[in-house]
């Protein structure tokens, strides 16, 4: 039964062996090992929650822009509509102001024209008057030159008068 | 690369087949009369010696001699073991028992002047550096400086990806911690990474050196119970001393149990007491038969061609093709056993180092 029936030295060298490289190991090798594979762990980690973060940021900016894009648009299309608007009140304003102001010329011209005529016709009934008076005149002077004329007219003014 | 990698092959496969060949005809030349015995042969591959037989070139015996280190009566000697002659001779009143009885290889007393056994006399303690702890020391430094250059790539190489041997040994460092530490232990993992990392790599890498048939290798180290022996007893001394409160309540005070299970006769804490020192036997067991049933397959195929060819020369080289062949196999085979028996242990190691460490529920609500 050799083979069961192990040495005493054997299991002391074995003991201090493995004891030794226990120690040597576990002071030396495993410490560093173990911290600088869990440090890449933690590293490889970090790096991908930051990418993930980043993408994250990406697609919130992308989103942002499209916004931004969105309302200078319709910024831009607010801004002709009341451009258009503006323009379209400021033609119509002129116009009516154009309108109005020819009326007034119109109304003006007219005035004036009637005003004239009525001059022109008072001058012409004033001429007409004298006209009559003047030809009135030169009858009344050509039938009273002879005296029965005189006379004749003095009585039928004086019976038109009826002197009661 | 390709022709490189075939040369070493061919060199690595002219060696192994070395000492094997030359092994049984050690065993016919040097006592004409004995009989080649596999089991003798196999045997003597397998236990402990005090040299390390590297190869036998005719009747010229190329070992390596071993110091021997020996307190008898409170007095040192410290001598070769060359000084045996190959268990020829004795020396200093010391002989290598060669009798086949339970301490054939072990060093014993001799009466003075005579080659005989002196079954009367206390055994002295021997502290040889034997083939098998030569193997621990070979283990030991390719482990130190595997590891030393694989700590300074991690510190020289931080935060970048781990590159040349680093690159081999960090998937199994990573397993060890994320398939075998993290599930068995839980959260207390972090305590036991550098004993089970170095449980790990020590089985795995003696394992490996020990299915390599040249001289710094081929030594039966973790098929050697003393080696898995105190492999287990530092699994156990491990979990005892890392046991809290509630672990000890479950062997001692087991909750739930009737009382009468406990008292008078304690069946309940003997049953668990048994169950504490069962478990790193098993690991002891288990080791140890695994790796040693690796090596006794091969050399049992190997033996098989020698068996054949004392029939007729013609037959065993005709058995030495399906032999070859069969053993190559159960070495690819045992590729995958050094592997697999070193995670075996580790796994079982941080499981007991979980019971031990597990806060139980129940065991909560008394707090």
């Amino acid at each position: 039964m050799e083979l069961v029936n192990p040495g005493l030295g054997l299991i002391f060298w074995m003991v201090v062996a493995f004891g030794l490289l226990l120690f040597i190991l576990g002071r030396f090798v495993w410490p560093p090992v173990l911290r600088s594979l869990r440090e890449r762990e933690q590293s490889i980690e970090l790096a991908l929650h930051e990418a993930d973060k980043a993408r994250e940021e990406m697609k919130q900016l992308v989103f942002n822009n499209e916004q931004l894009m969105r309302q200078a648009e319709e910024e831009r299309d607010a801004l002709i509509r009341d451009a258009r608007r503006v323009r379209e009140s400021l033609i119509e304003e002129a116009k009516k102001q154009a309108t109005e102001e020819a009326n007034r010329i119109v109304e003006n011209a007219r005035e004036r024209i009637h005003f004239e005529k009525m001059e022109a016709i008072t001058e012409l009934k004033n001429q007409i008057a004298n006209l009559s008076i003047d030809i009135a005149e030169k009858v009344i002077q050509q039938e009273l030159s002879q005296p029965e004329k005189q006379q004749e007219f003095v009585r039928r003014s004086l019976g038109e008068m009826n002197l009661n | 690369m390709r022709t490189k990698l075939l040369i070493v092959t061919l060199f690595f496969g002219f060696f192994m087949t070395f000492p094997l060949m030359a092994a049984p005809a050690s065993g016919g030349n040097e006592t004409h009369e004995q009989e080649f015995n596999a089991g003798h042969l196999i045997i003597d591959h397998i236990v402990d010696s005090h040299e390390w037989h590297i190869a036998t070139i005719g009747h010229t015996h190329i070992t390596i001699p071993l110091p021997v280190i020996l307190i008898d009566q409170g007095k040192f000697h410290v001598f070769s073991s060359s000084k045996f002659h190959h268990g020829h001779s004795s020396y200093k009143g010391f002989k290598i028992e060669t009798e086949r009885n339970a301490n054939k290889g072990k060093i014993v007393k001799v009466i003075p002047g005579t080659m005989q056994t002196d079954t009367a006399a206390e055994k002295p303690i021997d502290l040889s550096i034997t083939k098998t702890v030569a193997g621990i020391f070979v283990s030991f430094l390719v482990v130190i400086l595997i590891f030393s250059s694989v700590a300074r790539s991690y510190t020289r190489n931080k935060g970048h990806a781990p590159r040349g041997l680093q690159s081999v040994l960090e998937p199994l460092i990573l397993f060890i911690r994320d398939e075998v530490a993290k599930p068995s232990i839980g959260k207390h993992y972090e305590r036991f990474m550098p004993f089970l990392l170095t449980l790990f790599f020590f089985i795995f890498f003696t394992n490996l050196i020990g299915l390599i048939p040249l001289f710094p290798g081929g030594a039966n180290v973790t098929g050697n119970i003393g080696v898995t022996l105190v492999l287990a007893a530092f699994t156990f001394m491990m979990t005892a001393f890392s046991g809290n409160k509630s672990y000890w309540q479950h062997i001692f005070n087991t909750p739930g149990v009737p009382w009468w299970l406990k008292f008078p006769i304690p069946l309940f804490p003997i049953i668990e007491i048994t169950g504490v020192v069962v478990k790193p036997f098993v690991l002891m067991i288990r080791l140890f038969a695994n790796i040693t049933a690796g090596h006794i397959i091969v050399l049992g195929f190997v033996s098989l061609i020698f068996v054949f060819g004392k029939i007729s020369p013609g037959l065993g080289y005709g058995v030495s093709v399906v032999s070859v062949f069969f053993a190559v196999f159960i070495s690819v085979l045992e590729l995958l056993v050094a592997f697999i028996q070193a995670y075996v242990f580790t796994l079982l190691s941080a499981l007991y180092f979980g019971m031990a460490t597990e806060e139980h529920a129940h065991a909560a609500e008394h707090h």
